[in-house]
């Protein structure tokens, strides 16, 4: 490691290079790291705030994650359950394939963020629940459960905005390089593209991403969880409908083999979920598979959703609502 | 009777120290430990009135014109011996770096470095040895930001200390608390602090300001001064 120059070791270990870069000091590319060190001296290093064996051990770590291949596909997620508030047992063994999608329905209060609180933790009977999590039917390796490469939830939800302040373009390129894919600038160019054709409101690469719309910024935030989050499980939180294709969102995220875990009470989400589970006194009471008359009311539904948002789409043009409005069948 | 395992919690002013170590405790207490809080702040604070309120047992060090880092150092062996007259078994101190330079960490000592995501993505490369060196990164506000950015920012703060799990907590719901609590139930028996060591020295430039200079000028510049350089002045 000494012996190579800076530029080849920032090159081949592209976190090297951005922990360095952080150091306001000239960094030659031609020296090595210990002879650029040795010309740092004691002050300058004690003004970056590290020593020189802590900058080391930081450099030889961050080469160790650069090497490291990503982890194993999450293929499924199994819950075992634990037990309720009330103390009794939750006789559940509930397995999610990727590219699946299930809904989480209950009241406030009745435990639905513990269960998504669970399935993040990994929990190993170690949480108020007792309940248990495999990965590719498997216990987490230990070691794996809190680390960072890991996380395995991406959530999405009501409350959540962006507020960096960068432009779409240069926010979704600065995701990507941080994902390290090979083409970070195409791969963006995919995500706003596929943001666009979620939203009925278009919105420019150049555009400020805390400039965009509500629609828009759902629509981006579910673009990026399908292509460029790490994480396997995406997990929905009560996300408003305006301005949204839904039904494409869903199939975005199925088409990118995520599991899907939405919480919701939305029937045109509710509804498209493969299966639903209702929670009640903090256990998993019930577990529904959507049946065929409930997919036939879905498409009901679906036809009322469009319905609407053709006057959306109408209002926004500026036209009169006042023709005899078809009941949508 | 033995002095209680410490855990130090760092982090700038209002990034969610309080209200995670709250949620942390609660789990801790639950479980039968007997937890206490050694807070330090500059001026005046009212998280012991918070954690007052809770039943745990909380020390106030005010340090006045001094950083609170370098008063933290100073009186956190006492503080230990607080907390072990008061029968604890955990002690967690919590204290604000107010220059991002300093920081409380202790070689041997289990140190938590609390950053909040609402700072903005690049926020954990400018903070120093309190980021660097801990052992366990807590990442709050991750509710009010997307995942997009909860992505970039800890991907940052690994780049920042790739030795250290980070765990997104969210000081409001607890979510997250639980994680927390599987890392501070590993921490190690303190026993003493006598002859143990800070993980990073303290700023050492003691500036004519430091002392009680008010007039400004180059007249007034005695001791540890350091000028800035510009580049039209090459
Ligand atoms: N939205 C949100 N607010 C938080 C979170 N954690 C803390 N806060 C709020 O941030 C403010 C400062 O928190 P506090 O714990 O006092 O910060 P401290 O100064 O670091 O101890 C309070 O208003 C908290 O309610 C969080 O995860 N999400
Ligand atoms: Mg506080
Ligand atoms: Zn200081
Ligand atoms: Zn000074």
């Amino acid at each position: 490691m000494s012996a190579a120059s800076l530029g080849a070791l920032t090159r081949a270990y592209p976190r090297v290079g951005a922990f360095l870069a952080t150091f306001p000091v000239p960094r030659p590319d031609e020296i090595g790291l210990d002879a650029w060190l040795d010309g740092l001296g004691e002050e300058t290093l004690a003004d970056l705030g590290m020593t020189r064996p802590q900058i080391l051990d930081h450099v030889r770590r961050l080469q160790q994650e650069d090497r490291q291949a990503g982890p194993e596909p999450v293929r499924a997620v199994t819950i075992l359950g634990g037990r309720d508030k009330l103390g009794r047992a939750e006789a559940v063994e509930l397995t999610i394939r990727a590219g699946e999608i299930v809904c989480i329905v209950g009241p406030t209060g009745s435990g639905k963020s513990r269960l998504l609180a669970d399935i993040e933790c990994l929990a190993q009977g170690d949480t108020p629940t007792g309940r248990r999590i495999l990965i590719n039917d498997a216990p987490p390796p230990p070691g794996s459960r809190f680390a960072p490469e890991r996380k395995l939830v991406a959530q999405l939800s009501q409350t959540m905005n962006f507020v960096v302040d960068l432009t779409v373009a240069e926010f979704v390129a600065m995701h990507a390089s941080c994902r390290q894919v090979a083409d970070a600038d195409a791969v963006a160019e995919r995500v706003i593209a596929t943001a666009n054709a979620l939203t009925g409101e278009t919105f420019a690469p150049t555009v400020s991403v805390t400039q965009l719309s509500g629609g828009q910024t759902r629509a981006l935030m579910i673009a990026d969880a399908a292509l460029l989050s790490a994480s396997p499980v995406v997990l929905i939180d009560e996300i408003e409908n305006a301005g949204v294709d839904r039904r494409r969102a869903l199939d975005l995220l199925v088409a990118e083999d995520k599991i899907v875990l939405i919480s919701t009470h939305d029937p045109l989400l509710a509804l498209r979920g493969g299966r639903r589970l209702v929670i009640r006194h903090g256990g998993i009471a019930e577990i529904i598979t959507t049946s065929a008359a409930e997919r036939a009311n879905l498409l009901a539904l679906e036809r009322v959703d469009a319905g609407l948002m053709d006057i959306r789409e109408r209002l926004r043009r500026g036209e009169r609502i006042d023709d005899a409005l078809e009941p949508w069948k | 009777m033995a002095r209680p395992r410490l855990v130090t919690v760092a982090g700038s002013p209002s990034v969610g120290k309080t209200s995670v170590i709250l949620r942390v405790l609660d789990l801790l207490a639950a479980e039968g430990q007997k937890v206490g809080v050694a807070k330090f702040d500059s001026l005046s604070t009212e998280d012991d009135a918070a954690y007052a309120r809770r039943g745990i047992p909380v020390s106030v060090g005010l340090s006045g014109g001094l950083c609170p880092d370098h008063f933290f150092v100073t009186n956190i062996e006492a503080c230990l011996e607080w907390g072990q007259r008061q029968g604890l078994d955990l002690l967690v101190s919590e204290s604000a770096g107010l220059c991002n330079r300093c920081s409380p960490h202790i070689e041997g000592v289990l140190a938590v470095c609390v950053v909040d995501a609402l700072a903005g993505i690049h926020t954990p490369k400018k903070i120093g040895p309190m980021l660097r060196l801990a052992d366990l990164v807590v990442i709050t506000k991750g509710d009010i930001v997307s995942q997009a950015e909860r992505e970039v920012y800890a991907y940052n703060v690994r780049l920042a200390n790739p030795r250290a799990p980070v765990v997104f907590c969210n000081g409001i719901t607890g979510q997250g608390a639980t994680e927390v609590a599987f890392h501070l139930r590993a921490a190690e028996d303190t026993g003493g602090l006598e002859g143990r060591r800070l993980r990073f020295s303290m700023p050492s430039a003691v500036c004519p300001y430091c002392v009680g200079e008010t007039a400004i000028g180059e007249t007034h510049h005695r001791g540890n001064v350091k000028t800035m350089r510009f580049e039209d002045q090459r």
